[in-house]
């Protein structure tokens, strides 16, 4: 979009731009979106369009993308000459498209909590412009159209980081009023960082559903060709629209290949890789299904791995108890971790601790007399491993049985982070200790497994002769 | 034998993008060794490549959605070359500053200015040749140029980029990547187009080369130089050859390019005269016709049904004749539509697609093409062609047809196309335009300092032009400078001539000439560090050994790794021996074996005599010495 504004009633003029590169921009008569025609003190001449410039960058250079599509930056006391010969300020939108709707198909919601699952890039900036709203997704990922109709709601738009319990509850909500109002499937756009936080959370606060709801994200951003995002986004959809699981999902990447999602329980799930797309992994158990675009020898989209999954049932009346106490914490012990850090949390009146403890569950007697003192208090100390794998089995040596008899509970094989947010939830509830206790231990949806199936501990180590050959015949 | 075309009336211009692959450690963005290729892997990963939106908020046109995202890209993978970045798995690290550091060293001897803060920037490519879908790329400098047939030949800028995957296969819709190439730093120097004819182009890949080789950075050997040639006739478009491998093949490949847009051209002229001007005007019929074909004996037809193909029939109206207009030289229109159909549409079964002007011989053949005129209901001038395979495929194939019709209206399109064995080429993309550049939003700039940049200036190597001065003065010929800077040989006659004080011209000949003759015979010549050439060159300047032995020590050495040139010239038994020791041994010198001929000069005479005593006097008597004692000798016995 052309619009000739006199340059002094830009507003982003400067944007980004401080010290000598803002003078310069000043001097020249020229700013952000302005193309230009710069000439240095060698005589190059650079011809483009300015950009806005990264606050964390440094205030000597103006970046300008050069017609030829790359980006340069020049240094302002280089700068002989420069004056503005154009101006192309750039316009975010994305184009809306129609959502196609078709009676015979399942209708899903989308709530979006902030995280860009489906995205165009503005080619000027490379700044990612989300898509949302169903016209725009339509846009992006017009192959949506042939799974389910599509309603969107945008909840909140905050990073995966930033997501806390305000922002559970509503959506907990927002869950209920859905299903209230009979959709077939629900899923729920998320940043990866925290999303398997939102998915244990979601499982204790929405009970009973009648229908699947799917968290989604992606590990490569939407606006890059070899994205997992639309596939993701593809794969939760259909899994809303027609997995038989009636669950707290997440469905992600199962290998970095373009090949299958897994559908893990919202409990049961762990973020194992800061990149790799196939960072989700189902921990001490193996995942509910696998769900992908084309169908499996049985003519499927699903393959379950179990039948232990609450099925849909549209009659369901879901149970929404959208409860969180948030003087919770979680801490994950270390040699030399020091009992002032537990002192200090009982005196700022915490409320709940999780302690990440070594092997199967321990931590070192200089602590034990802060631990007493904060159970004493009235806080709920309660016990996990640092190892993610196993129980906390507290029984098997001396230390543990101490512990226990300070009052600490073991927590089984419950995911620290789970426990975390279970405890929470607990808390929000109630505080009587021996309820506290009994909702504690009382699994809700598989977050305490009786038995860890051998295979719900699979660790390959490359360099093995066996290991190689495996990953020698399958896409990785 | 090329087709005459005068270059100056077509309006040929062409400029290069010389892709160099620098000499570091270790990759662009990852800790990866660079330069470490395997032929095995030991993981394989599947991906496809998504067209993201553009600009515009649309996919970058339908057919281009279509087959990208039905491609399967399969990625084969060393443990030993590759990490989790090259699979797209892990974000980039920080950008390499040894690359940064010899990519500036190369935009000073080509005299450019140097950017002050490095961008990187995303360069998308959707065939896979690298697994996140972009190239990451970024401009180090520009405003340069070259001195080149007493003119200046613009350079416009460079730019470092990562290197792409090499490819093993592309077959219909999977093609598959080798990884151990991808992430190596590569600068893309690219120059204005300057370049009038074939020949200069040639010489300018060339000059290019030796500048690169000139800093001593750079990798050499297969691949580790490839350039792309833009080539444009008056009323053209800007084509681009990609992958030239030698200097030498250019001159051919400019060539037929320039035919095949004059004949561009002229196809155009034609279209018009038939009438047709617009998209709108070209129209065409796809009709499966694989039941026509049914028990016709054309294995290629055969093989496509019973793999669940279909045949097709695609009518153009008013087409007749034009599949056969000629383009490149030896080749037609047909190839331009095959080369659309087999990339495009990912049918790759020879021929690809028959026009209804050159049908095979088959038995019933006059019955069959009946049959088809009956049934896309030709008229006289329409023409057919026929593909098979996958019927989405074929029906992919006849859009194609059309759209690269639809581009015959314009002349030439603008395309990529690859260089083929014997000069010609064939479609291998669209070219993309500037809109696939974006920011990369996962590497934060570089700055460039001016005392960076200074001292990358201190630690540059002469230019080749320079050399060429400088041992042109001793009297070296250009073409020996030439391959010392190419081998990386003039370094020695650096350290020779500064330390031992020998002569320059001789030091440039006989490290530039005769060991590397030495080398073609099969001595490992390489061995041979300064070092090794300082020792002998110090025995040679003392008077040790005469300029005759010096090849013969360091063949020795060479063979024998770890000895030094004392040691050599013992084992060989050399060393200058007074006159009179080697003089006394010449007593008996004769010219028993020399075929008499009365008209032989005395200069012949002397020349047998002191090859004879040279080779029995090999490392004790300077050479120029024995002949004096010879010519004195034989002056003395006609005087007799």
């Amino acid at each position: 979009m052309t619009a000739t504004i006199p340059i002094q009633e830009r507003e982003d003029r400067f944007q980004g731009y401080r010290g000598t590169a803002r003078e310069a921009l000043e001097r020249y008569g020229i700013g952000v979106w302005s193309e230009v025609e710069i000439v240095n003190d060698r005589g190059s001449l650079f011809k483009g369009v300015i950009l806005p410039r990264s606050e964390t960058f440094d205030d000597l250079h103006i970046v300008v993308k050069l017609f030829n599509g790359y980006n340069v930056g020049v240094v302002a006391s280089r700068i002989r000459e420069a004056r503005e010969t154009g101006y192309k300020k750039a316009v975010y939108k994305i184009p809306e498209k129609a959502f196609p709707t078709d009676s015979r198909k399942k209708n899903v919601t989308l709530l979006g909590t902030g995280g860009t699952i489906a995205s165009r890039l503005d080619y000027r900036t490379g700044a990612v412009i989300p898509a949302f709203t169903p016209g725009e997704l339509y846009g992006a990922v017009p192959e949506l159209a042939d799974i389910a109709n599509m309603d969107t709601k945008k909840l909140f738009g905050v990073f995966s980081e930033n997501m806390g319990p305000e922002q559970y509850i509503a959506l907990a909500k927002a869950i209920g009023e859905e299903i209230a109002r009979g959709c077939d499937g629900i899923v729920i756009g998320h940043g990866t960082d925290t999303m398997s936080h939102t998915g244990a959370i979601l499982s204790f606060m929405v009970q009973n559903s009648p229908v699947p709801i799917v968290l989604v994200g992606s590990q490569r951003s939407s606006d890059r060709p070899s994205s997992d995002a639309a596939l993701n986004l593809m794969n939760a959809v259909r899994t809303a629209a027609e997995c038989d699981i009636a669950e707290v999902m997440l469905c992600m990447f199962g290998p970095t290949s373009d090949n299958y999602d897994l559908l893990h329980r919202g409990t049961r799930c762990r973020k194992m890789h800061s990149s790799y797309r196939s960072t989700f992994r189902t921990i001490g158990a193996t995942p509910l299904a696998t769900v992908s675009r084309d169908r499996n020898e049985n003519g499927q989209h699903f393959t379950y791995l179990t039948d232990d999954f609450l099925k849909r049932d549209k009659k369901r009346v879901p149970i929404i108890n959208p409860s969180f106490e948030e003087k919770v914490t979680i801490q994950y012990y270390y040699p030399n971790f020091n009992p002032d850090i537990i002192d200090g949390l009982s005196d700022m009146g915490y409320r709940g601790m999780v302690i990440a403890g070594t092997g199967l569950g321990h931590i070192n007697k200089p602590l034990y007399p802060a631990v007493k003192r904060a159970i004493q208090k009235g806080m709920t100390v309660v016990m996990t491993v640092q190892t993610i794998w196993g129980y906390a089995q507290m029984y098997v040596y001396d230390t543990g049985r101490d512990l226990l008899n300070l009052g600490i509970i073991p927590m089984d094989n419950m995911l620290p982070e789970t426990a975390y947010m279970k405890l929470a939830w607990v808390l929000g509830q109630t505080d009587d200790p021996a309820k506290i206790r009994e909702m504690l231990l009382a699994p809700v949806n598989h977050e305490i497994t009786p038995r860890e199936p051998h295979n719900g501990y699979l660790v390959l180590q490359g360099g093995l002769p066996e290991v190689e050959a495996f990953i020698g015949q399958h896409w990785k | 034998m090329l087709e005459k075309l005068d270059y100056q009336s077509a309006g040929l211009i062409s400029g290069l993008e010389v892709h160099q692959q620098l000499l570091t450690a270790h990759k662009l963005f990852c800790r990866c060794p660079a330069g470490l290729y395997t032929e095995t892997h030991d993981g394989e990963v599947l991906r496809h490549m998504r067209p993201t939106l553009s600009e515009l908020g649309e996919y970058d046109g339908t057919a281009l959605m279509e087959f990208k995202t039905k491609k399967e890209i399969i990625y084969l993978l060393n443990h030993l070359n590759v990490c989790t970045y090259e699979m797209d798995d892990t974000p980039p690290f920080l950008v390499n500053q040894e690359a940064i550091d010899v990519a500036i060293e190369l935009c000073l001897a080509m005299g450019m200015d140097i950017i002050d803060e490095v961008h990187i920037a995303r360069k998308q490519y959707l065939d896979g040749s690298i697994p996140t879908g972009f190239q990451r790329t970024a401009i180090v400098g520009m405003n340069g140029g070259l001195p080149f047939r007493g003119r200046n030949l613009t350079v416009t800028h460079l730019s470092i980029e990562e290197d792409s995957c090499r490819e093993v296969s592309d077959k219909g819709h999977r093609i598959v990547w080798r990884t151990d190439r991808l992430g190596m730093p590569l600068t893309e120097t690219v120059t204005g187009p300057d370049l009038k004819t074939p020949e200069e182009v040639r010489d300018a890949i060339l000059l290019c080369g030796l500048v690169a080789r000139s800093t001593g950075r750079v990798r050499t050997g297969m691949g580790a130089s490839r350039q792309d040639v833009n080539v444009s006739v008056r009323g053209g478009s800007r084509v681009e050859i990609k992958g030239v491998p030698k200097a030498g093949y250019a001159v051919k490949l400019v060539h037929n390019e320039a035919v095949r847009q004059v004949n561009l051209l002229r196809l155009k002229d034609e279209l018009n005269r038939r009438g047709m001007r617009e998209a709108k005007d070209i129209r065409i019929t796809p009709v499966d016709v694989t039941e026509v074909f049914q028990g016709v004996d054309l294995g290629f037809l055969q093989r496509a049904v019973r793999a669940g193909g279909r045949i097709f029939a695609v009518r153009l109206e008013g087409g007749l004749g034009l599949a056969q207009f000629p383009t490149q030289p030896e080749t037609t229109f047909l190839d331009e539509l095959s080369g659309r159909i087999r990339v495009i549409a990912c049918l790759d079964e020879a021929p690809i697609v028959l026009s209804g002007q050159q049908m095979p011989e088959f038995a019933a053949r006059h019955k069959v093409i009946e049959r088809l005129r009956r049934r896309l209901h030709m008229n006289e001038n329409d023409d057919f062609y026929i593909v098979f395979g996958p019927e989405a495929d074929c029906r992919t194939a006849a859009e194609e047809i059309r759209l690269r019709y639809v581009d015959a209206l314009k002349g030439v399109p603008q395309e990529t196309r690859q260089a083929l064995v014997g000069g010609f080429t064939t479609f291998e993309r669209i070219l993309p335009g500037p809109d696939r550049m974006y920011p990369d939003t996962d590497s934060p700039p570089t700055r460039i300092t001016s005392e960076r940049v200074e001292a990358a200036r201190a630690r540059m190597r002469p230019t080749p032009w320079a050399r060429f001065h400088q041992f042109g003065a001793w009297g070296v010929p250009a073409e020996t400078t030439s391959f010392l800077i190419r081998r990386g040989g003039i370094e020695l006659v650096d350290a020779v001539v500064s330390l031992t004080g020998a002569d320059g011209l001789v030091a440039a000949i006989e490290i530039g000439q005769r060991a590397k003759s030495l080398k073609r015979k099969g001595i490992p010549m390489e061995r041979l560090g300064a070092p090794e050439w300082v020792q002998i060159f110090d025995l040679f300047t003392g008077g040790r050994i005469p300029r005759e032995a010096i090849q013969v020590v360091a063949s020795h050495m060479a063979r024998n790794p770890g000895i030094d040139a004392e040691r050599a010239v013992a084992d060989l038994g050399f060393g200058i021996q007074p006159r009179e020791a080697w003089s006394r041994e010449l007593q008996g010198l004769s010219m028993e074996d020399y075929r008499i001929d009365l008209g032989d000069s005395d200069g012949k005479r002397l020349r047998f005599l002191a090859g004879r005593a040279m080779r029995q006097l090999l490392g004790k008597a300077p050479a120029k010495e024995v002949a004096d004692y010879l010519r004195n000798r034989l002056n003395q016995e006609a005087g007799r």
